[in-house]
């Protein structure tokens, strides 16, 4: 395991700028999760850091050492790809195996026996050690695919997107085991999603990123309460953050320059309120909560409210802010 | 991927047109197989059967074609004949009965030997360089690929024989006339172009992140193409193999007139049985008979690999 640090990375493909002066120091034992839309630059920063891709200007150290000129199997990386991770012609065993079995490493048979069914028993997947790696489910493909990066014990794990084709389900319970796996060995590990939930839940601290930039980088506490900017604001929270105009609701005390108010539900008090200022569109029930559709004048909000929350579509209330978030006209957070 | 699939099976064909065209395909293969079938009974026919007209359905079987091919003879008289010990063998007893005794073995079991070693040896050249060759065009930004590609392509576009006389007379001068490497070096230039574009496109469908994977886990490229490319190469290898064989095996021209002697295949060999001793239309067929079963049996091992490479691109898993 080994500190890895970014500086100034670029990389462009023909006319798009994949990564414009990307900077991200990832600390030893580290779990950072990079959360962005699809053609970010997410997965482009994993392969320039596994040699898969040469950057076009910038600095990749693992460890300390400036790995520019190193092949893929020296720089000490292991990576789990998004799809086709398993080598269909081999069994489950000789997947694991193979990363142990290259001829850099040359390590004796009981030893690579040893890991494999080490990893096996840790990402629980002992019992069909000899299936061929094609005759598995979604989920069981998955877990071997983070079982060949684990068997060996690199600098840094990269991870792109590796649950991102299971169900919800199995999605859910891969995360719980990836984190205790990840604490467990004490392993760095950079991991790109554009899943939010993913992001909050196993990242010690998460990266926004967007068309190539890295716009914020911090815990996950961070990035949700004290986003930098109006597109991290926008990045995190379920229902979407409401963005509205100064004037509309009572309750703010936006500093000079302010252009846009950001409110999610914790910035929204809401008291039932014949002569309020808004009105109940319609309610979506989830069950476990719901999504109250809110009109004021022409403006339309969405906020949660506890299901017991007495309300009707067509009911008056009164809409109030509490502390919301401040933006300028640029999309920077103020205040 | 799967909106393909479906689309060919909203419609399932009714079992009626189903038996319909089974019938159709076995009529066709029946009528195909018509010729083979003739000329394995041709084989086994004596030589005043194999010309009788009409054609003679019920005959007695005999080898005597299989022993005209296999050996060389000379007539003798009767009286010679008689004073000679009992046979030994069946085809000498079959061998007397024409007046006639055994004096060696015939060419056709070394020009068969010629047809397998350039056959295969041609064939294992253009599928190795073809498939090192397709990977490269498949995996790197080869400089004026498309047009490279053409140009490989457009040495298939004329018939090989239309620089036949160019290269008999390079040969003649690089002494590659008559020799096994020489129709070697010839059928894997022929081939190698179809092996790059067959197996081009079979390594396109290989995802290259398996390559990738393989080097972050510590292979070379090198290592990486050989444990992880080439295993999931092997139908579209097995497919273009045999698509190059059958092409050496049968190449009748650039033999005719490149071989005489000690390279001569069997293709340009066997239709020289037919002067030895008046129309030996049996030898003929028994020599066809015997240079199928080579390709008869290479395709039957490989056929499932052979239905992928014609089919290909239409079939989608």
């Amino acid at each position: 395991m080994a500190d890895v640090v970014l500086k100034n990375l670029s990389k462009r493909f023909g006319d798009t700028q994949a990564l414009a002066d990307l900077d991200l120091s990832i600390r030893d034992g580290e779990f950072v999760v990079l959360l962005g839309p699809t053609g970010a630059g997410k997965t482009t920063t994993l392969r320039l850091i596994a040699g898969l891709e040469r950057p076009d200007g910038g600095r990749i150290e693992i460890g300390g050492r400036n790995v520019a000129g190193e092949a893929p199997a020296d720089r000490d990386v292991a990576f789990v790809f998004q799809q086709y991770s398993l080598y269909p012609h081999m069994t489950v065993y000789d997947n694991l195996a193979f990363p142990l079995r290259a001829p850099v490493r040359k390590l004796a048979n009981d030893e690579v026996d040893r890991r494999v069914r080490e990893i096996a028993r840790m990402v629980r997947i002992d019992h069909k050690l000899e299936n061929r790696s094609t005759r598995l489910s979604g989920g069981e493909m998955q877990r071997v695919a983070i079982g060949r990066a684990l068997v060996r014990r690199p600098a840094i794990y990269l991870m792109d997107e590796p649950l991102s084709s299971l169900d919800a389900k199995l999605r859910a319970e891969l995360r719980l085991e990836l984190k205790r796996i990840q604490k467990e060995l004490g392993s760095t590990l950079l991991y790109v999603t554009h899943d939010q939930v993913e992001a909050m839940t196993m990242a010690d601290r998460i990266g926004i990123v967007a068309e190539g930039r890295l716009l914020q980088v911090g815990t996950p506490r961070e990035i949700y309460g004290d986003p930098a900017s109006l597109h991290v604001a926008a990045r995190l929270g379920q229902p979407h953050i409401n963005l509205l105009p100064t004037d509309l609701l009572p309750g703010a005390n936006p500093p000079p320059g302010t252009k846009t108010i950001g409110a999610r539900t914790e910035h929204l008090d809401i008291v039932l309120d014949q002569n309020a200022n808004a009105q109940i569109d319609w309610i979506e029930h989830l069950g476990d909560q719901n999504h109250l559709h809110i009109r004021v004048r022409d403006h339309k909000l969405v906020t949660l409210a506890d299901p017991y929350f007495a309300i009707r579509p067509g009911d008056r209330i009164s809409l109030t802010l509490r502390d919301p978030l401040y933006f300028d006209a640029s999309g920077q957070r103020l205040g | 991927m799967s909106s393909v699939t479906s689309a060919h099976s909203v419609v399932e064909p009714s079992p009626t047109s189903k038996r319909i065209a089974g019938a159709i395909v076995m009529l066709y293969a029946l009528i195909t197989l018509i010729p083979l079938a003739w000329i394995f009974l041709t084989s086994i026919k004596s030589p005043p059967d194999s010309i009788s007209y009409p054609p003679k359905v019920v005959f007695t079987p005999t080898l005597e074609g299989y022993c005209n091919l296999l050996t060389t003879r000379t007539r003798q008289t009767p009286e010679y004949i008689a004073s000679l010990p009992a046979p030994t063998s069946t085809c000498d007893e079959v061998t007397r009965k024409r007046n006639m005794v055994i004096a060696g073995p015939s060419n056709f079991l070394p020009r068969f030997a010629n047809s397998l070693v350039i056959a295969f040896g041609s064939t294992f050249l253009a599928v190795s360089l073809g498939t090192l060759a397709a990977y490269g065009f498949s995996r790197f930004r080869v400089p004026l690929a498309e047009d490279l590609l053409f140009f490989i392509l457009s040495t298939r576009m004329m018939p090989p024989i239309a620089v036949a006389i160019p290269i008999y007379l390079m040969y003649r001068e690089l002494g590659l006339s008559d020799t096994a490497l020489g129709m070697i070096l010839l059928y894997t230039a022929v081939n190698v172009s179809l092996a790059v574009w067959l197996l081009k496109g079979f390594i396109n469908e290989i995802p290259r992140e398996y390559e990738e994977a393989a080097m972050i886990d510590g292979y070379t490229r090198l290592q990486a193409f050989w444990k992880v490319v080439l295993p999931q190469a092997t139908t579209g290898i097995a497919a273009t193999a045999i698509f190059c064989l059958i092409f050496a095996w049968n190449e009748y021209a650039f033999a005719a007139l490149l071989t005489s002697g000690e390279a001569q295949t069997a293709p340009p060999f066997i239709p020289t049985i037919i002067g030895e001793g008046g129309q030996d239309w049996p030898a003929v067929a028994a020599g066809t008979t015997i240079f199928l079963i080579p390709i008869l049996v290479f395709t039957i091992l490989l056929r499932k690999q052979l239905l992928r490479g014609i089919t290909f691109g239409a079939v989608r898993k």
